[in-house]
């Protein structure tokens, strides 16, 4: 492996939905957790479950197994604290996944054109082409909002 | 039931809340934001039916002097199993008397976190945020968000249109006698 080669190397965290696995950048991944409680209200986002509590903060469910599968999953293992950014805001949502996850460093193949917009590209590994995900594009956020600025609905968020 | 003023704020560091549920689900209100609290039998009497095209959670209007309050279903409001309601908040610098399933209890909180930003719709109008209150997470709900200013033009416009066919009706009815 040459210099260049090696310092293309990044690190991804690998999950699992179902029978199929995911990449995502290992910058974006807080901590992977137990199930806990999902806490449930009314709301017209689709995608979101609930939220759950973590170490004193509220955190959004974004179930994306519906979008990558194209079936809800039920049964989950853990969940996977990542951070999405909102502009230059950042905030925990929690992704359920269905099986341990893996830290590898690997390369990253950009994503094509014709790649959905959740995919940030592709790697391989272990003899499977992954999707690395991208989850500001793959959970709900601020591009759907009723027509403000993320910035004025931020005041008392925190990251 | 008419609950004492609010608080200046800064005044205490926790807010008061009345927690009460909607359809079985628990909702928050700061208690500075509730004017009154009424039996919905006791209102009965006073409220008048309004149709406004497009806006079902709202079936009666109370008046009050040259003031209107529309009585706006919590259930439907939220998307939630039908229930008829069985107390009323009055909330403060609103024109919205909220019907509910009933108060679960007085607590305070002493942090409020906003909605986090994956929350895209309607809900963000709805809550000023959530607080985690034992353990449990409830959202606390914005007294200004239950109607509209559009839904407002809408319903004062269904009650005019009410108030004078109800003036055509009396006129018609002098006349013929």
């Amino acid at each position: 492996m040459t210099i260049s080669a090696e310092l293309e190397l990044q690190s991804f965290v690998l999950l699992r939905l179902g029978e199929r696995r995911f990449a995502v950048s290992a910058k974006h991944i807080a901590e992977l957790v137990a199930p806990s409680r999902v806490f449930r209200f009314p709301h017209r986002t689709s995608k979101l479950e609930g939220v759950i509590l973590r170490r004193g903060r509220i955190v959004p469910v974004c179930d994306v197994s519906e979008i990558l599968l194209g079936k809800r999953l039920t049964s989950r293992r853990f969940y996977l604290i990542a951070v999405r950014s909102y502009g230059t805001q950042k905030e925990w949502i929690a992704v359920p996944v269905t099986g341990e996850c893996e830290l590898i460093n690997s390369e990253m193949m950009a994503a094509a054109e014709s790649d959905a917009p959740h995919v940030a590209g592709w790697l391989s590994h272990d003899g499977d082409v992954i999707e690395v995900l991208n989850l500001d594009t793959l959970t709900p956020g601020p591009e759907q909002l009723l027509g403000k600025p993320a910035g004025q609905q931020m005041a008392e968020a925190r990251p | 039931m008419r609950l004492a003023a609010p608080a200046k704020p800064g005044s205490a560091k926790s807010e008061q809340l009345i927690l009460f549920r909607v359809s079985g689900q628990l909702f928050a209100v700061s208690s500075a934001s509730v004017q009154e609290v009424r039996s919905a039998d006791s209102m009965s009497g006073a409220a008048t039916e309004i149709s406004a095209p497009g806006i079902r959670k709202v079936r009666y209007v109370l008046r009050r002097g040259d003031r209107s309050l529309f009585i706006v279903n919590g259930a439907m409001h939220f998307g939630l199993h039908a229930a008829e309601g069985a107390l009323l908040f009055v909330l403060r610098k609103t024109r919205t008397a909220l019907l509910i399933d009933g108060i679960e209890k007085m607590t305070s909180m002493t942090r409020l976190q906003a909605l986090p930003l994956s929350f895209c719709h309607e809900e963000r109008q709805w809550y000023r945020g959530l607080t985690a209150l034992d353990q449990t997470v409830v959202p606390v709900v914005k007294p200004e968000g239950f109607l509209s200013a559009d839904e407002l033009t809408l319903l004062d416009r269904a009650l005019l249109e009410s108030d004078n066919s109800a003036t055509a009706s009396i006129e018609e009815a002098d006349s013929t006698e």
